[in-house]
């Protein structure tokens, strides 16, 4: 017998005393959590959003669509960077206002000259307010998974409000699982020494969010 | 491997170690109460993950042939592994296929249980430990005492001295003039470790999750270390215990909401990878995953027991059991220490040996381990019900066959087990906090009675009052000289 088989015919031996129930799954209880936690106005949610990403120590920064090819030519400068990864599908006006080297997202990339890059911006699928996480699905504005894990400095853009919800439950309906996802909540942090929380051992140190208004 | 008492004596008596757990487990406890507090409907979504848990385990054939489905559907390839030798095998082998002899590695209790690392190194595959705690653990030549933290028995100081003295035979030395201040720390270790990231062409991982529906494995971390190993290898291996499945996507906002808050007690995690099968250039090209029974599905065969299936390794139940607190995670002989170690442990392993056999007593079961548990698993129940395993025996699984354990009379067990509750009893402090702890939290107090000694004195149910006195008993049959079978011959 394989051990598929044999697993399999272990369970169905162990649950001899579980009566048979063939109600579809969907109808074998209720689900009476709740699907968002208060009732916020559009602008609250943002605002949640925000404080719950400052909260753990992303970097927040607000504009309108029209300011923020010099938002992020003004963050890239501040923190000097001279090379910035690219995913294939970012809106080019992004990026219109700096001058550094970009670096296109590509699968023949080695993760050592990926290292070498020092910024990445990327857009985002979805943003949670009440837990302060960003998600990337991989879509060609956002790039591969690692292109936002290797390089030290993360800017991220999310849309408000369209691309804000207010909770994981509202978060995971909007997302294809298909997809290579990646939740994002503040930059990469350790507790490990003595419980004293510090900012990346691996990911990104710097996590900046451009929170982006308007058309 | 000691019994629990005499591990926890040791530990009782490290100072370092013992402030070191108090500092840590009170700090988590405290924050973690507030991460909980801002969710209104935590009573509720308790209740949801008890019962997605509790349905999967009931219908777990038809979600592991589901899942295996969908994994394979989404380009990766299932094995099934009956035992943690046949795990391994199968690991070592999809290593040494890639040709490589290096993997790097993202914290995993499931790995851990199956001595994976010893069974790579055996055969000449070095498997690097991406954690920081890990890390520390693995220079250090230790093993880890906490699910979340487990280096938490570690302070600044000695893991400054693990860095200077380790990292040059691994890879990359500790710079020159390293303080102990965390970041510097934590700065070594990202160095240390990139080298070996970059590198790396095979990873291994376990998962927190596995959604039967859509084949997609999810790893919840903090570190970015998980990111790493997931993505940046051509080829990744997933060891995962067959328990480790919920049946919808949906079914992730339960515990992508009740994990981190009861763990690291924030509202969300810093990182969480999901993946389904493999994606064209972006992560591994090929990817592999073993579904783990090793002792998972005679746990499932117990009626009492099988609720420990339900655990999410969230490590709540750790940090407010007052054993756990002054024994550390040591003692508990496995790796899953704490509350749920003692549960599972036996349950997994059998209770024939004698650390096993004590498992059942190293609590006061005071219930906090129950009321903080995100998916409800009575753990002082359980914890009763084994201890009368050891005590009375009975019918078990093992290995899938019913067997029937004798009665640990006179046994190494119940000494095991007796020496256990007199080393709670000779702790004034371990049992009031517990009380403490109970009174304060604990409304559905264990439906059998508390206290260690308790299945013990059951057994041995006291004899009916006699018909007729000793005395005159004696006397009447010389002793019992002249009865057999307690027919009255003498007269
Ligand atoms: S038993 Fe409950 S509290 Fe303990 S680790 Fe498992 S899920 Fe968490």
């Amino acid at each position: 017998m394989s051990s598929r088989e044999l697993i399999l015919a272990r369970v169905r031996r162990a649950l001899a005393d579980v009566p048979q129930d063939d109600t579809p799954y969907d109808q074998a209880f209720a689900r009476p959590y709740l699907r968002e936690h208060g009732h916020r106005s559009v602008a609250a949610t943002v605002d949640l959003l925000a404080g719950n990403l400052a909260d753990y120590r992303a970097l927040v920064h607000r504009c309108t669509a029209g300011e923020l090819a010099g938002t992020i030519a003004r963050l890239l400068a501040e923190r000097g960077s001279a090379a910035v990864s690219v995913p294939v599908g970012l809106d080019p006006e992004w990026l219109a206002a700096t001058e550094v080297t970009r670096v296109p997202d590509s699968a023949a990339d080695t993760p050592a000259e990926l290292d070498r890059v020092d910024s990445v911006v990327t857009a985002c699928a979805v943003a949670i307010a009440e837990t302060g996480t960003l998600v990337l699905d991989g879509s060609p504005d956002q790039g591969r998974r690692r292109i936002t894990l290797v390089p030290d400095h993360h800017i991220c853009v999310v849309r408000v409000p369209d691309q804000v919800v207010s909770s994981v439950p509202q978060g995971l309906e909007r997302l294809d699982p298909a997809r290579p996802l990646t939740w994002i909540s503040g930059p990469s942090a350790t507790s490990d020494i003595e419980l004293d929380r510090v900012e990346g051992v691996h990911g990104p140190r710097t996590l900046e969010v451009v929170l982006v208004s308007g058309e | 491997m000691p019994a629990f008492p005499e591990a926890a004596h040791e530990a009782v008596h490290n100072q370092t170690l013992r402030g070191n757990l108090r500092h840590a487990t009170h700090t988590i406890r405290a924050k973690r109460a507030n991460a909980v507090a801002e969710v209104s409907d935590w009573a509720e979504l308790r209740e949801a993950g008890k019962q997605i848990k509790d349905h999967t385990l009931r219908h777990l054939d038809r979600y592991l042939v589901q899942l295996e489905e969908s994994v394979t559907a989404a380009g990766g390839t299932v094995h099934w592994a009956a035992d943690a030798d046949e795990a391994n095998r199968i690991v070592t082998s999809l290593v040494k296929a890639t040709g490589e002899s290096e993997v790097v590695k993202v914290k995993s209790m499931a790995t851990q249980e199956i001595g994976l690392n010893e069974a790579l190194e055996a055969e000449g595959v070095n498997a690097y430990e991406t954690d920081l705690a890990e890390l520390i653990v693995q220079l250090g030549k230790d093993r880890p005492s906490h699910i979340l933290v487990p280096a938490i028995h570690r302070n600044r100081g000695e893991i400054r001295e693990i860095f200077a003295r380790e990292m040059s035979e691994w890879g990359r030395p500790a710079p020159e003039g390293l303080t102990d201040t965390p970041a510097e720390l934590a700065d070594a270790a990202r160095l240390h470790l990139r080298e070996k990231f970059l590198r790396a062409k095979v990873g291994v991982s376990g998962a927190n999750f596995m959604v039967a529906e859509t084949g997609t494995l999810v790893v919840v971390e903090s570190e970015g270390n998980g990111r790493m190993c997931l993505t940046l290898p051509e080829t990744l291996i997933s060891v995962v215990g067959i328990e480790k499945i919920v049946p919808t996507w949906q079914d992730l906002e339960v515990f992508l909401q009740t994990l981190p808050r009861s763990s690291t007690a924030e509202r969300m995690n810093p990182y969480t990878s999901m993946w389904t099968g493999t994606t064209d250039e972006d992560g591994p090209r090929a990817f592999h995953l073993v579904l783990i029974d090793n002792g998972r599905t005679d746990t499932l065969a117990d009626e009492v027991g099988r609720q420990a299936l339900r655990c999410i390794r969230c490590s709540a139940c750790l940090n407010v059991c007052p054993v756990y607190e002054r024994a550390g995670g040591h003692a508990y002989g496995s790796v899953y220490p704490g509350p749920i170690g003692a549960i599972l442990s036996p349950q997994l392993r059998g209770t024939e040996s004698e650390i096993d056999a004590s498992l059942p007593y190293a609590s006061s079961l005071c219930g906090a381990c129950y009321e903080v548990c995100p998916v409800a698993i009575d753990i002082p129940e359980v914890l009763v019900h084994l201890r009368e395993r050891v005590v009375q025996g009975g019918a078990v699984t093992r290995e899938g066959a019913k067997v029937v354990l004798k009665p640990a009379k006179g046994h190494a067990a119940e000494r095991a087990a007796m020496r256990a509750a007199r080393w709670a009893f000779g702790r004034p402090g371990v049992l009031r906090t517990g009380q403490r702890l109970a009174s304060r939290t604990r409304r559905f107090h264990p439906r059998t009675l508390p206290g260690p000694g308790r299945a013990w004195s059951e057994t041995r149910s006291l004899p009916a009052v006699p018909a007729e006195p000793f005395r005159d008993w004696w006397q009447r049959t010389k002793g019992g000289q002249e009865t057999r079978g307690g027919k009255d011959t003498s007269k």
